[in-house]
């Protein structure tokens, strides 16, 4: 998957999370704009980790603050495609 | 100049709100007397104490208060050193035996609380590029363990067996890995599948870490705790346990049968870099231990509370945390804070002590009374406790 697919896929998984119908872009953050709590971040990582079948790490966690940081982490942890 | 405590100005909010003008603080509860494991004088009204995890009521038990008086005269107050230093003592070698003999194990490893234990042997073993599977709604030790140590960290949704296995199986080749599991989770008092996890765990080539604190001396055949009940205590690598519950005072320990297991008491520096515990508390310690070991009639009379408090409160409309009584806490769910907390002082009036749990330590940011029982609970008690909660329940609306 090219990093255009990543992005459609990561944007499916996260509509039902985005209770709130925020315009997502690449600078949106999770705490701050999409308000997502502990809880919800795990869920949403759970089906981000399931779908591409990769683990993020709370390590990894902590250093994606923004969708945009998500989709490049993701696009990393899938490795050349 | 930044006022470095304004990070805090939510949780002061929140700590008044619950405490409120004319109002007990569930945080600030002082007990003036406490008259048995059971009963204790709180603001001067004489309390029953149902959230102390006092679970097999050792406390003022008189060969466990013999062994401290005897140790506090013949070794002094305290030993002022770390135990790799000049803080063992023949009674911190003692309380190790006693953890040896109850648990059928090869090594035991005492820390000064079961706090450290698990901050201690997690931090040290899971290493630089190695992998930590646990439970999300793991205690805040293991959490801190975690933290401190270099490893991975990867979490998975609460007993959920399917949910633990995709992220073993995600890990890289001969990276080691770590599961971290709980016998008993101590918010809603449920129980781990631990044998299905365990032998999961197992087939991915994980070690397995179990925190038994909550069914240390009453959950299993000889008091060992959920892994024993369920037959899978040979393939768990490292117990965590606690002597600030069943055994009734305070200290934490790891024991094992790994054959390299005692290096640990080098390598581990919340073992290392603190005063061990003082000789008294070791002695009533391994004294109570010992005891545990022919706890039977204990551990049914406590089952007995447990089954009927669940069954009785149930009837009378409360929600609780699991559908059936699993271990000796009971979690009563209250609808929100605000009467949670007005709730908490309804039963403080009757004369009931509970603990009041609310986010972010509780899941699902749920508010939660924790009821846990003791084997010293008299049947008549509980009945009264039941009775008090029903007139709480009522004057507060809940029921």
């Amino acid at each position: 998957m090219d990093r255009a697919e990543i992005a459609a896929k990561v944007a499916e998984l996260i509509a039902p999370f985005n209770k709130k119908g925020v315009t997502i872009k690449d600078a949106s953050t999770f705490a701050g704009d999409l308000e997502f709590d502990s809880l919800t971040v795990m869920d949403f990582v759970a089906a981000i980790e399931d779908e591409f079948d990769i683990i993020i790490s709370m390590n990894q966690q902590a250093e994606i603050e923004t969708y945009g940081q998500l989709i490049d982490a993701v696009v990393k942890l899938q490795g050349p495609a | 100049m930044t006022d470095l405590f304004d990070k805090f100005d939510p949780m002061i909010a929140l700590r008044e709100s619950v405490r409120g003008p004319g109002r007990e603080d569930p945080f600030g509860l002082v007990m003036e007397k406490v008259i048995s494991p059971t009963v204790a004088i709180c603001n001067g009204r004489e309390t029953i104490l149902l959230g102390t995890y006092n679970y097999m009521g050792m406390t003022f038990d008189p060969d466990v208060l013999a062994a401290g008086k005897a140790a506090l005269d013949q070794f002094g107050s305290g030993t002022t050193g770390s135990r790799v230093l000049n803080g063992t003592y023949a009674p911190h070698k003692d309380v190790e035996a006693a953890l040896r003999e109850f648990y059928a194990m090869d090594h035991a490893m005492v820390f000064s609380t079961g706090y450290q234990a698990n901050l201690g042997i997690i931090s040290t073993i899971a290493g630089k590029g190695d992998y930590i599977v646990l439970d999300i709604d793991s205690h805040a030790s293991i959490w801190d363990g975690c933290k401190l140590g270099d490893a991975e960290v990867v979490p998975f949704k609460h007993n959920d067996i399917t949910a633990m296995e995709k992220r073993l199986k995600r890990i890289p080749e001969g990276a080691g890995k770590l599961v971290v599991l709980e016998g008993v989770y101590s918010m809603l008092g449920d129980i781990a599948p631990l044998k299905d996890m365990i032998a999961v765990a197992k087939a991915n080539g994980a070690m397995v870490l179990v925190d038994e604190a909550h069914s240390m001396g009453f959950i299993g055949p000889n008091g060992r705790g959920v892994a024993e009940d369920q037959g899978a205590l040979d393939d768990v690598d490292f117990v965590i346990g606690t002597f600030s519950k069943s055994v009734g005072t305070v200290g934490g320990f790891c024991v094992s049968n790994h054959p390299k297991f005692e290096i640990l008491r080098m390598a581990c520096r919340p073992y290392v870099f603190t005063a061990s515990l003082p000789p008294s508390v070791v002695a009533t310690a391994a004294t109570s231990i010992r005891k545990l070991m022919h706890a039977g009639d204990k551990r049914a009379h406590l089952w007995e509370n447990s089954q009927v408090l669940h069954g009785e409160l149930r009837a009378r409309g409360f929600t609780l945390g699991t559908e059936t009584p699993q271990s000796a806490i009971i979690a009563v769910i209250m609808p929100d804070l605000d009467r949670g907390a007005a709730m908490w002082q309804a039963l403080m009036k009757e004369g009931l002590y509970v603990n009041l749990a609310r986010p972010p330590a509780t899941p699902a940011n749920m508010t939660l009374l924790r009821c846990s029982l003791c084997a010293e609970h008299s049947a008549e008690q509980v009945q009264t406790i039941v009775g008090m909660f029903e007139r709480a329940g009522k004057s507060v609306g809940i029921i």
